[in-house]
């Protein structure tokens, strides 16, 4: 028998209200793996991250984490079941300083990264940890907003655009953090749009389109099917 | 006798100390209506009627079952409270997910039935409750003479109002709830029982509006109509401090209640409306409130 993965996301449909934007999402991710989902503007990238959450309106189809239904699950138990979710607007909660910010989520199950850890991985945020959260740079809060789910314990992390709009110099950041984490353990699904930066990271790429995976590209593959992604991601 | 700006001092002091405790129940009130509004989006209307049902609790303690005061600060809260965690749960929960308008009918609705049905029981002519024997008497400020009842309302009105803010700027649990008021959704999408968030912060402003009750009934008398009368200064409070905003909630009380109180000395006339001229101004100027971030 194959080894059960750890998220397997089957004939997902999502809605926000009467608009139908996922229309039968397959995939899945195994321990330890970093997946990405690609694809272009309004593909459903975010919406499938959301879904997986709990946080769209409607939702249909099977959700299985480690082998537990979640499709019908409320998005507090879906989290305390272990998975996280790192938003594409980062979620910085202004009327919190960055302490307050990074210890908000709740301690879900023990294996989290300690704060000794976190400040080593992230030192901006310990000299920053007064300063009210959205006073950040981008980069920065970009980091809180990883680090934050870092803590919780967590073992799924959910990270949507973690690079978008951000200079060269972060997104390398980025990149380490992840590798980083991954040799921890964590199992990542990204979203991105920049391939050149999601095949530095992940083992396996799947592409979206109007609401469905249309393709898987294991990471070794990336370079022997450039030509079919240019066309996917229209670059 | 001295006098300030030709008003003998006793009077210009003794307005003074009435603009206080009015004032400090502007306070305690708008705090509880701001902690909800932040977090559940809706103006509660029936706040004036769960002040109302403090003070009688307190009073019905007293006269059915001989609980004192002392008692009576802490448990009219408690039951008040519990009444408003299933206000929470049978009603006001079905209606986030419509118009702020609906929220402002069913409580509005609310308060109109729970005064109506007290006024049924027990009239509206009111009825008087004992200053525990404790706070009795008065004590010569040298300037003026103090009731010590009031000046312990003074006093205890500023704890609670302090304890509150604490409680939401300095606490694990305030960050939770500043950040559900920010994005809800997300907190829950954290591991947080938000739904069980918003039902506890029902309750606690609603023992909040209860235990101000208490601390009103042994000034003005217990009759079904102390909270409305309170009420719409209060919703101006509110609106004039920044609606959500708990420090705004709270200055704001207390200087309207100081600034009433100047006005009855100064000209009496305007006592009644001065509030609202002042709701006027700062609209125009702040159409967010003194204290509340612009939109
Ligand atoms: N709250 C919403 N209400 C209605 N429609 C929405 C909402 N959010 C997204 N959509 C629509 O759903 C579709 C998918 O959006 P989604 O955000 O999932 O795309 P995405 O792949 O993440 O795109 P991007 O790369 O731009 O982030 C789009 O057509 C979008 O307009
Ligand atoms: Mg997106």
């Amino acid at each position: 028998m194959a080894e059960m993965p750890m998220l397997a996301v089957d004939a997902l449909h999502a809605w926000y209200g009467e608009s139908h934007i996922l229309h039968g999402v397959d995939f899945t991710v195994n321990e330890g793996e970093v997946v990405t989902l690609l694809g272009r503007n309004g593909a459903g990238k975010t919406t499938t991250m959301k879904a997986i959450m709990g946080l769209v309106g409607r939702r249909e189809g099977s959700i299985r984490y480690r082998g537990t239904e979640t499709i019908a699950l409320r998005p507090d138990l879906i989290a305390r079941a272990g998975i996280a979710l790192c938003p594409e607007e980062r979620g910085i909660f202004a009327s919190l300083n960055v302490t307050e910010n990074l210890l908000l989520p709740p301690v879900v199950a023990s294996g989290g990264l300690d704060l000794p850890t976190i400040y080593a991985l992230f030192p901006n945020l310990k000299e920053r940890s007064a300063s009210q959260g959205t006073k950040l740079s981008g980069g920065e809060q970009q980091m809180l907003a990883i680090a934050r789910i870092l803590r919780t314990g967590a073992r799924l992390l959910l990270l949507d655009e973690p690079t978008e709009g951000l200079a060269p110099v972060i997104v390398q950041q980025i990149g380490r953090t992840i590798r980083e984490i991954k040799a921890r353990g964590f199992t990542v699904l990204l979203v991105e749009q920049n391939f050149r930066f999601a095949a530095t990271v992940a083992d396996r790429h799947y592409v979206m389109e109007h609401g469905k995976i249309v393709d898987m590209i294991p990471n070794a593959a990336l370079s022997s099917n450039m030509g079919k992604l240019h066309e996917y991601l229209g670059v | 006798m001295f006098t300030i700006f030709g008003i003998p001092g006793p009077l210009l002091f003794g307005q003074l100390l009435l603009g206080l405790i009015n004032g400090a129940f502007y306070a305690m009130l708008s705090l509880g209506l701001a902690v909800i509004f932040g977090l559940l989006n809706i103006i509660n209307f029936a706040h004036g009627a769960l002040f109302m049902m403090g003070a009688f609790v307190a009073w019905m303690l007293l006269n059915y079952a001989g609980i004192g005061y002392w008692w009576a600060l802490l448990l009219a809260p408690l039951i008040v409270g519990a009444f408003g965690l299933v206000l929470e749960r049978t009603l006001i929960s079905r209606l986030y997910k419509l118009d702020h308008l609906y929220g402002l009918l069913l409580t509005f609705g609310l308060a109109l039935v729970i005064e109506g049905l007290f006024r049924n029981e027990y009239g509206s002519s009111g009825m008087p409750y004992q200053i525990p024997s404790a706070l009795q008497g008065a004590t010569n400020l040298g300037f003026m003479f103090l009731p010590n009842y009031r000046g312990w309302v003074v006093v205890a009105a500023l704890v609670v109002c302090l304890a509150t803010w604490l409680l939401i700027e300095k606490t694990k649990l305030g960050a939770m709830l500043r950040a559900a008021t920010e994005n809800a959704p997300l907190v829950q999408a954290f591991g947080v029982n938000v739904p069980r968030m918003v039902t506890l912060t029902y309750a606690g402003g609603v023992a909040l509006a209860a235990l101000a009750g208490v601390l009103a009934a042994p000034i003005y008398s217990v009759n079904p109509n102390m909270g409305s009368s309170f009420i719409n200064t209060v919703f101006a409070v509110v609106v004039i401090g920044g609606m959500g905003s708990i420090i705004g909630s709270v200055l704001t009380g207390f200087g309207l209640g100081i600034i009433e109180g100047l006005t009855k000395v100064f000209y009496p006339e305007a006592s009644a409306t001065v509030v609202f001229v002042v709701m006027a101004i700062v609209l125009l100027t702040r159409p967010a409130g003194l204290f509340g971030k612009a939109a």
